[in-house]
């Protein structure tokens, strides 16, 4: 966890023991076609991901649609299989122990609406977990009543006894929300996966939403990895901040160094785009956005590189190895890293 | 020059509930060549309004008020006219337009239509200026021959965008327009509509929710809660500088990189906006201001001039009445 808030570039990162740890991660998808028409490629979704959850941390996962940050957090879920490389919880690979797995590792998914059944209690929603878990009792013989109840009251819904019989066309966009994360909340687990939490939610309901999933972190100890395409809710609540492009992690560190101080081309043109006052005169990407079915040699980010367009590259002489050497991110112990040949350089983009 | 002036504007949807009240009391201006930004919630009548302006809201919908696009009333209009009004005197860009485009037509022909339909061009010249407009937007002419499948959500988005600008109309509403679009391309887009904008002089309404989207494009703002406006004034100063609590806190929900005061503090309103059918008393903010006192609840304060260009719709705004601590909001 990291501390000092108050002096967000003078912060501390402290990390906790690894919980979830992924390891040389490739997930593809058959390309479609073949019979009538023109078969399509594989896409390569994730495409060798190394990363790092560790106790208490929240962890987010930036990028583009399309980059693979969703299938990324499905196969964390256990909902795909890799191609390749595996996941490790608590030092164990996923393998036949999804189901106590799922127990410990719980995802929160965008719309609240669609997640939740609306022909269901609130009651019967919260515990539908412990039920397909057959778990009856908590640890300290609660009941599953009292369950529900712990769990509704975590994540805001005060006094839980008073939601257990509505229905969920009766609350509003933040409660759903809320019991969504009740759900998760309901089984004790150690890792939340929460893809784009507050992004169908009003604006000024996200507030809540993400000082919630900051109690809990805090409370629980509970880590969270939350995937998102908004730099500015990555710098509101994560630790550190992984950016991925088209199937790789391309910088990962705390989230002040890559936010404020990014290494990566792609995380520069990324922070570029976030609106603010005056921020129509700042340079656009350009290029095609990614596409994992045509994954191009060298760098995968040369065609659209800014440093290799303006001819950057070119001058410190690495514009030939941006073309032709894949280069990779890797966990070298270091805090802040990126995959990119500028860095060697000790070069900003 | 004011191109669209809204005044009193009132407009309840009957419903089997009973009356939703979506539009209660608006009066707005955007001058010929301004960008004016609507921002607020779901269900603050934003969009009532634009539908308002373009009369396409459903019969259910009652307006009361007036609404003035070039000095001709828009309510007053009778069917004819009001065909010549959509496109010609106002157009619009809507969130996820490109789904409205026809699949089985080609992009070309559909920009195309609307200046056949309107008179403005007999077919071969309307083709012609498809491929300048489709260009003006950043694709190439080639590209009208297209069917909208072969087109990604961006390209998709700047062929709604040429078709809004075909029969040069005073004024654009864009309606969310760049919402279910990916970051970059979002940016791309709103670049877009900001240089051609400039270049035309365009007079534009951007309705969205997201505040620095808009602090981006616009030049003022005028910021809509439960059916009225708020604040209003120049965009940089309402966003950065905001005199209503509610304004504050949507200007919070998209912090700044970088701004050490919401480093691991996200923060947020508790509640909910409010439900049209039950709407607050007072001040319809009170029950999720954080800076609401005893006064509220009761007194429903007006828009009281907060600054130079500037208006709130709040108690706290200095000179109107002072709670027993703190100062104004």
């Amino acid at each position: 966890m990291s501390t000092t808030p108050a002096a967000a570039t003078g912060e501390e990162l402290v990390l906790g023991p690894p919980v979830l740890e992924v390891r040389g991660l490739e997930i593809n998808f058959k390309g479609r076609g073949g019979l009538f028409s023109k078969k399509l490629p594989d896409a390569k979704a994730v495409d060798g991901v190394d990363l790092t959850l560790h106790r208490g941390e929240v962890l987010a996962l930036a990028g583009e649609s399309g980059c693979g940050k969703t299938t990324l957090a499905r196969a964390i879920m256990g909902l795909l299989s890799p191609q390749a490389g595996e996941v490790r919880f608590e030092g164990q690979p996923l393998g036949r122990n999804l189901r106590e797995y799922r127990r410990h590792v719980q995802m929160v998914f965008q719309d609240p609406t669609g997640s939740l059944n609306p022909r269901k209690t609130i009651y019967e929603i919260v515990a539908e977990g412990p039920r397909v878990h057959h778990i009856s009792h908590g640890p300290d013989g609660e009941s599953e009543e009292d369950l529900v109840a712990r769990a509704l009251s975590r994540a805001g819904m005060r006094p839980p006894e008073r939601f257990f019989g509505r229905y969920p066309h009766e609350l509003s966009g933040g409660q759903r929300q809320r019991i969504v994360i009740a759900g998760a909340l309901v089984l004790d687990p150690t890792v939340i996966v929460a893809d784009e939490p507050v992004s169908n939610l009003d604006a000024s309901v996200r507030g809540e939403i993400l000082a919630l999933l900051m109690n809990l972190r805090d409370e629980l100890q509970l880590s969270i990895l939350v995937v998102t395409h908004d730099l500015g809710l990555a710098w509101t609540v994560a630790d550190r901040v992984a950016v991925m492009y088209l199937g790789r992690v391309v910088e990962l560190g705390p989230a002040p160094e890559v936010l404020l101080r990014p290494r990566h081309p792609y995380t520069k043109a990324l922070l570029d785009v976030v609106p603010e006052a005056g921020g129509m005169d700042r340079p656009i990407l350009g290029g095609e956005p990614p596409d994992p079915t045509r994954v191009p040699p060298g760098c995968r980010f040369h065609l659209r590189c800014p440093v290799v367009a303006s001819g950057r590259a070119a001058q410190l002489g690495i514009e030939e190895r941006c073309r032709s050497e894949d280069i990779a991110i890797t966990e070298s112990g270091e805090d802040h890293m990126a995959a990119c040949h500028l860095v060697e350089l000790g070069e900003a983009p | 020059m004011t191109v669209l002036s809204l005044r009193d504007l009132r407009i309840t949807y009957s419903t089997q509930g009973g009356p939703v009240p979506a539009v209660r009391g608006v009066n707005l201006e955007v001058g010929t060549g301004e960008v004016l930004g609507l921002a607020g919630e779901s269900g603050c009548g934003k969009s009532t309004i634009a539908g308002a302006v373009l009369r396409l809201l459903p019969k259910s919908a009652k307006i009361e008020g007036e609404i003035l696009l070039d000095g001709q009333d828009v309510l007053a209009l009778k069917p004819g006219k009001l065909r010549a009004l959509r496109w010609a005197g106002a157009s619009i860009v809507f969130q996820g337009a490109m789904h409205s485009l026809n699949p089985v037509q080609r992009v070309g022909d559909q920009i195309a239509e609307a200046m056949i339909v309107h008179r403005q061009a007999q077919e071969k010249e309307a083709r012609t200026r498809a491929g300048d407009l489709l260009q003006m937007v950043g694709l190439p002419a080639r590209r009208i021959d297209d069917y909208p499948h072969e087109l990604s959500g961006g390209q998709k988005q700047r062929v709604m965008i040429a078709m809004a600008l075909a029969c040069n109309p005073s004024l654009v509403i864009a309606d969310e327009p760049t919402t279910a679009l990916d970051v970059i391309v979002q940016a791309q887009v709103l670049r877009l509509m900001k240089s051609l904008q400039r270049d035309l002089g365009l007079s534009m309404v951007f309705i969205t929710h997201d505040l620095s989207v808009l602090v981006e494009v616009s030049d003022r703002l005028a910021i809509m809660y439960a059916g009225k406006i708020i604040e209003e004034g120049p965009a940089e100063q309402v966003f950065h500088d905001p005199k209503h609590p509610y304004t504050e806190a949507l200007s919070a929900a998209f912090p700044e990189i970088g701004d050490a005061r919401f480093r691991h503090r996200p923060s947020g309103l508790g509640g909910d906006p409010p439900d049209p059918m039950n709407i607050p008393s007072g001040c319809p903010f009170h029950p999720r201001c954080p800076k609401a006192f005893d006064d509220c609840p009761t007194h429903e304060p007006a828009l009281y001039e907060a600054g130079e260009g500037r208006r709130a719709a709040c108690l706290l705004v200095e000179g109107v009445r002072a709670p027993a601590t703190g100062g104004a909001g």
